[in-house]
């Protein structure tokens, strides 16, 4: 459904979208239309990053004084549904979204003037040192440890599902600086670069065949004591925080994108429209459709709450649940209007067309499938997700 | 002998060959030898398939005895599908032995007795070239065109995602003499050689690891003699070889989807969070409980419809689907669910589950997704009445 927009809105609605057209080139949102996880390869996001700050629009939620747009939620709502529906490259969160937030919120005025600018303007690109192998849904009981010598905080220890650390120069990352206690005491939040000497980036290949996951290995890694956030031992409070955030984001214009996606290719698959199986899809596509404005309604709310000052509650982990799942089912959809060409498994390049085409929407359904299945894994599961829903319902 | 002494000999029989095969495929055939093997296997079959023909001898064990097999039947694909599938290796069999062999076994002549006994011994290895681009799964929806003149055929079309393609020697190919993509009269089966003139392929991998290709056949010419059957009448035969491919997919994903959930079952026990054992949230109980409901199902449908395939078309029609819904249904609360209950290792490359997911994925659709077989269902149910 469409939602009713005022002229101001109307207007501003013009202003992206004419943005867009000279802004967002073909190369970009056939870069934007081949990622099928959740991050762009790194070369197009960075680029598309870059072109976005030269325009002010690369970090439109922060503050002004730090580069925000002071845009109203609606706006903020219109920009990310209009790049989402030009197929822009998605933008990496790790910097922008996640660590740039509680940089912000905890960070001294030097941290503020050390970090942000690079995160603003692209240089600087973060991976996210959050996870370890016996540390995932259980988060405190993370066991990477960083032990302070001098000026430094010396760090042993492993992190895993680092998403592009192979890409990135800079990290944010979660360590134990005391033990004894509730787990999560002790924990402290760190910013520092990647390129230390002790730090090892080991590739981890996804079911998909692509390349984003990594292992990173931390030997006797000295990092200045200047790259603590906040308080030392008081990190948990900041990487809850930092989820909210990261949960926090709306799902609704990348889906309605992909949903648009969906209708495209079942017009391919079924020229026919009465034909049965289109019928049976259309059918389907439209109770995705509705699925995808209840969860847009749900968000708008958020968006009205968060202006009026409320604080976000559990809203971050419904719409965590919602979004992610609907996300899966329309994964489902697309392989299934993709039929068997949906089991191909090449290269999305130019060079699936040709003379014995294989067409490329369909090999990017099941890159998508496969992808997102960890969509209900990533930024806590939603089994906690849904234990965090029923908790806050039954505290009443 | 009493009909209970030969059933019984004849289970025995089955439990030793697939003994044989899980022996032979536990010691030569683990994840790591698998990948490098198909990785190896460009243009000829993976290094197993041989062992299974010359050492095993177990290719021809579904045919007749009159055909120099065991007399096995469909029950033998069942059990070698499945054993085939707990170790992600159900091609080439499925190709050139079940649709393969199964078509040329009912076809009298030289000519196919002479290709079944080279499929059997592994000399020869057969693709079934039927699904068209723009066809779907409707079984008559062949565009590929079929002319007969003085000295045999001559074959002009396009065949989409045929499996095994690069490894065959030999394609059997759907093409219609007369009539329109889906008329039920006019299509015909016949051998075509991979390597004759005018038959070109875009070779490609599948997400499963296997091989597959794009077919182009243009103006290619091949011998009245390789023709299966009469002119323009095959579509029953199409159908039943589609139909007990379909059964043998739903016994391999049996195969699939128990190591999917022993694996998982594994993980939950061993990996500790917040102090304990995942396996001990409800939660996680509830999901495991139904992937093993889903899986029973799916694994008991399979083998009460081994007894409708030689009834009549329509029942064994009916049945196979069934059959097939309750195994995508499968795939997917086992395949997602063994993912999601490994977490983030369930996303990457380096367990065994992301490869069975991947198959149990791709058997979801093959020879039509649930929704397809759900349409033929309610057809055949509407004829009833």
């Amino acid at each position: 459904m469409a939602w009713k927009l005022d002229a101001a809105e109307a207007g501003f609605r013009q202003e992206v979208r004419d943005f867009l057209d000279q802004a967002l080139t073909p190369e970009l949102r056939t870069a934007g239309r081949r990622c099928s996880g959740i991050f762009s390869d790194y070369d197009d996001g960075i680029r598309w990053h870059r072109i976005l700050a030269q325009r002010g629009w690369s970090v439109p939620s922060w503050p002004v004084e730090h580069g925000g747009t002071g845009w109203t939620p609606m706006q903020h709502y219109i920009f990310a549904s209009e790049l989402a529906q030009a197929d822009a490259p998605p933008l990496a969160p790790n910097s922008t979204r996640m660590v740039a937030p509680v940089i912000i919120a905890f960070g001294t005025g030097a941290q503020k003037q050390r970090w942000l600018p690079g995160i603003r303007n692209g240089d600087d690109y973060w991976a996210q040192g959050y996870s370890e192998p016996q540390a995932g849904s259980d988060l405190a009981s993370l066991q990477c440890r960083a032990v302070r010598d001098g000026e430094h905080y010396v760090i042993n220890g492993t992190k895993i599902w680092t998403t592009h650390a192979h890409w990135s120069n800079r990290m944010f990352c979660l360590v134990r600086t005391a033990s004894g206690g509730k787990a999560q005491q002790g924990i402290s939040f760190l910013c520092f670069d990647l390129d230390l000497p002790g730090i090892t980036v080991r590739p981890i290949v996804s079911i998909s065949g692509d390349h984003e996951l990594n292992q990173v290995f931390f030997d006797d890694v000295r990092v200045p004591v200047s790259s603590l956030l906040g308080e030392e031992n008081q990190g948990w409070a900041i990487a809850k925080y930092l989820l909210a955030h990261e949960r926090g984001h709306a799902w609704a214009p990348l889906l309605r994108a992909r949903l648009r996606r969906l209708r495209e290719a079942a017009r391919a698959a079924w020229p026919h429209s009465d034909a049965d199986e289109a019928r049976d899809m259309a059918l389907r596509l439209a109770e995705a459709d509705c699925a995808i404005d209840a969860v847009e309604a749900l968000e708008l709310q958020a968006l009205r709450a968060q202006v009026q000052g409320e604080p976000p509650g559990i809203r971050p982990s419904m719409g965590k649940v919602l979004g992610s799942e609907l996300r899966q089912r329309l994964t489902e959809l697309g392989i299934e209007i993709a039929g068997r060409y949906a089991a191909v498994n090449l290269p999305l390049a130019d060079s699936l067309q040709g003379e014995l085409p294989v067409p490329e929407e369909a090999v990017f359904s099941m890159s998508a499938y496969l992808n997102d299945r960890a969509a209900s894994i990533y930024a806590g599961s939603n089994e906690v997700q849904r234990n965090l829903i029923a908790a806050h319902l039954l505290r009443g | 002998m009493t009909t209970d002494t030969l059933q019984a000999e004849r289970e025995h029989t089955l439990a030793m060959l697939v003994d044989s095969l899980s022996r032979y495929l536990g010691e030569r055939f683990d994840l790591d030898q698998r990948l490098r093997s198909l990785a190896e296997a460009t243009d000829a079959p993976p290094a197993f398939w041989s062992g299974l023909a010359r050492e095993l001898g177990l290719l021809g064990a579904a045919l007749p005895e009159a055909q120099g097999g065991l007399g096995g039947g469909m029950a033998v694909h069942l059990a070698v599908m499945q054993t085939l599938g707990g170790a992600l290796a159900g091609e080439p069999y499925l190709s050139s032995i079940v649709i393969g062999a199964g078509l040329l076994q009912r076809q009298p002549g030289v000519f196919s007795a002479a290709l079944l006994a080279d499929a059997v011994e592994g000399r020869a290895v057969l693709a079934f070239a039927h699904a068209e681009p723009e066809g779907r799964d409707e079984r008559a929806a062949v565009r590929t065109r079929l002319v007969r003149d003085a000295e045999g055929y001559e074959i002009d079309g396009h065949k989409a995602v045929v499996h095994a393609a690069p490894w065959a020697t030999h394609l059997i190919v759907s093409a219609r003499s007369s009539g329109e993509p889906g008329d039920a009269e006019g299509l015909s089966l016949i051998v075509v050689e991979r390597d004759a003139p005018g038959v070109q392929l875009r070779p490609y991998a599948l997400r499963d690891g296997t091989r597959a290709a794009e077919l182009r056949l243009e103006r290619v010419r091949v011998p009245a003699e390789a023709l299966l059957g009469r002119e323009g009448e095959a579509l029953p035969q199409i159908e039943q070889a589609l139909d007990e491919a379909t059964l043998a997919v739903c016994a391999e994903a049996v195969g699939v989807l128990r190591r999917l959930l022993a694996d998982t079952l594994d993980y939950v026990r061993q990996r500790k969070q917040f102090g304990v054992a995942i396996a001990s949230f409800q939660v996680l109980q509830h999901r495991l409980a139904d992937m093993h409901m889903a899986l029973a199902q799916a694994e008991a449908l399979t083998q009460a419809v081994l007894e409708a395939v030689d009834g009549t078309a329509d029942e064994r029609a009916r049945a196979v689907s069934s059959a097939k819904v309750a195994v995508a249904r499968a795939c997917r609360a086992v395949g997602q669910g063994a993912v999601q209950l490994h977490g983030g290792m369930g996303m990457t490359e380096e367990l065994a589950i992301g490869h069975y997911f991947r198959r149990a994925t791709l058997i979801e659709s093959q020879f039509g997704p649930a929704a397809w077989h759900l349409r033929r269902v309610a057809r055949l149910e509407a004829q009833q009445v």
